[in-house]
């Protein structure tokens, strides 16, 4: 069952980035800084919550994940180191994500070669 | 009399093309013109480390297989005139960096081929020289990071976006009496209409084309029907719509004589081109290839080509300025 609720949020998602890059003008780097945000915001209302519980990975792996992580490391900084943690939260709870982005992207980069699009 | 007109001119001693040469890309070599072009690449990198190195290399190349074709040695050309699509024109200056040929760099664009020779065609009909030699490039790779996205982010293309053809054209403009002759030259005017949209060059251009043919047709007091073919640089499948919608509505019917280098240089089903080919070795290719041969075999005997460019930097873009659209025209005539 869980497979299946996180296909569902997944697609969901994914597709919404799609119908972005078909109908509007934004480029792609501007549609996942949006896609950013929007789970900030969505996490800072409390939407988001209930969207993770239903949908898992679903939810967690697009890039509206990363934003909710963001927003739960800064309530969890908040709480307990308190004004501080507004900047410090953040980045403590995406450095895993951050930190192994860097570094496959730089293996990769050293392995392999840009090709054309085919 | 040479001016006729604001933007075109009559070349009286009529220089002629005397040779041309092509090197294209793998899915260029892949598409419906393939048997027209001198050489094909096996892969993108032709040996080299970066794209930007590879097209300069496809740009000199390319000029000693057009000096080759023609028996003429470096020395003989008075001038050569290219341009490319990166910054600073590198492809084109590294291209001809050992040649020892006087250069005269230009940007047009996606319209240098057209904008080289119609420079050139005038220097030779002025007096000036008896050789010149035209040349552009463009790479797919190389394009795509100087305009949009490095190939490394696996961006996806919207399908509005133009595929930029990786190759090279070079022609050979002289006084000698052999080859089609060019006979008129037309300079467009920047023509802005206000589109912003990167990924949708073809509509931005469209409306200098327009102007360009409009001018032309009006200053030399010719129809339509007076050529065999009128041709359009790269507006690709959306820009050649509109092209003809814009001159239908000025009363000139160009549809059953039109055609464009971007639509004629991939095969639209099969090789998922969206919009239709773009870049200075679109419409160069396909002239130096594909129109060429067709005006020495006499199938065609009068065309109009007419190369459009679309003047913008992506920092201009991301400023939100408008695409500025330009399209130079030559009659070419056996």
């Amino acid at each position: 069952m869980s497979y299946l609720t996180a296909f569902i949020t997944g697609g969901i998602i994914c597709a919404i980035g799609q119908i972005l890059i078909d109908k509007t003008k934004l480029t792609s780097a501007r549609i996942l800084v949006a896609f950013i945000v929007a789970g900030v915001i969505l996490t800072g209302l409390g939407i988001y919550e209930p969207i993770v519980k239903w949908g898992g990975a679903g939810a967690t792996v697009p890039l509206t994940g990363f934003g909710y992580s963001l927003v739960k490391g800064v309530i969890k900084d908040v709480n307990s180191y308190g004004f501080l943690g507004i900047f410090t939260g953040g980045l403590k709870a995406t450095a895993g994500g951050i930190a192994a982005a860097v570094f496959f992207s730089l293996l990769a980069g050293l392995i392999f070669r840009p090709k054309i699009k085919t | 009399m040479k001016r006729l007109g604001l933007q075109t001119v009559a070349l009286l001693s009529a220089p002629h093309i005397i040779e041309t040469a092509s090197i294209v890309g793998k899915k260029e070599g892949e598409g419906p013109l393939a048997s027209y072009f001198d050489f094909i690449l096996e892969d993108e990198y032709w040996g080299e480390k970066s794209f930007e190195k590879t097209e300069s290399k496809i740009a000199k190349e390319n000029m000693a297989k057009v000096l080759q074709k023609a028996k003429k040695a470096p020395g003989d050309m008075n001038y050569v005139l290219a341009g490319d699509l990166l910054n600073q024109c590198i492809s084109s200056c590294y291209a001809i960096r050992d040649s020892e040929i006087p250069f005269i760099g230009l940007y047009g664009a996606c319209s240098t081929m057209v904008e080289s020779m119609a420079v050139g065609s005038m220097l030779v009909d002025g007096g000036f020289a008896d050789n010149v030699l035209a040349l552009t490039s463009s790479h797919f790779c190389s394009a795509e990071r100087q305009f949009r996205f490095p190939l490394e982010l696996g961006n996806q293309r919207p399908p509005t976006a133009q595929w930029t053809v990786t190759g090279s054209g070079a022609a050979i403009i002289s006084n000698e009496q052999k080859g089609p002759k060019i006979t008129n030259v037309t300079i467009g005017k920047i023509v802005d209409m206000g589109i912003k949209d990167a990924n949708n060059m073809g509509a931005a251009m469209a409306p200098a084309a327009a102007d360009t043919i409009y001018a032309h047709l009006n200053e030399t007091g010719r129809e339509p029907n007076y050529y065999d073919l009128i041709v359009t640089g790269d507006l690709g499948y959306i820009g050649g719509d509109i092209l003809k919608d814009l001159l239908y509505k000025q009363n000139i019917n160009i549809k059953n004589r039109y055609n464009d280098c971007g639509i004629l240089i991939f095969d639209k089903q099969k090789q998922d081109t969206h919009a239709g080919g773009s870049g200075c070795g679109c419409c160069g290719s396909v002239f130096a290839g594909y129109l060429y041969s067709k005006l020495k075999s006499g199938e065609y005997n009068r065309i109009l080509l007419v190369a459009t460019g679309a003047l913008m930097s992506p920092t201009a873009i991301q400023q939100g300025e408008s695409i500025a659209g330009i399209a130079h025209a030559i009659s070419i005539e056996n």
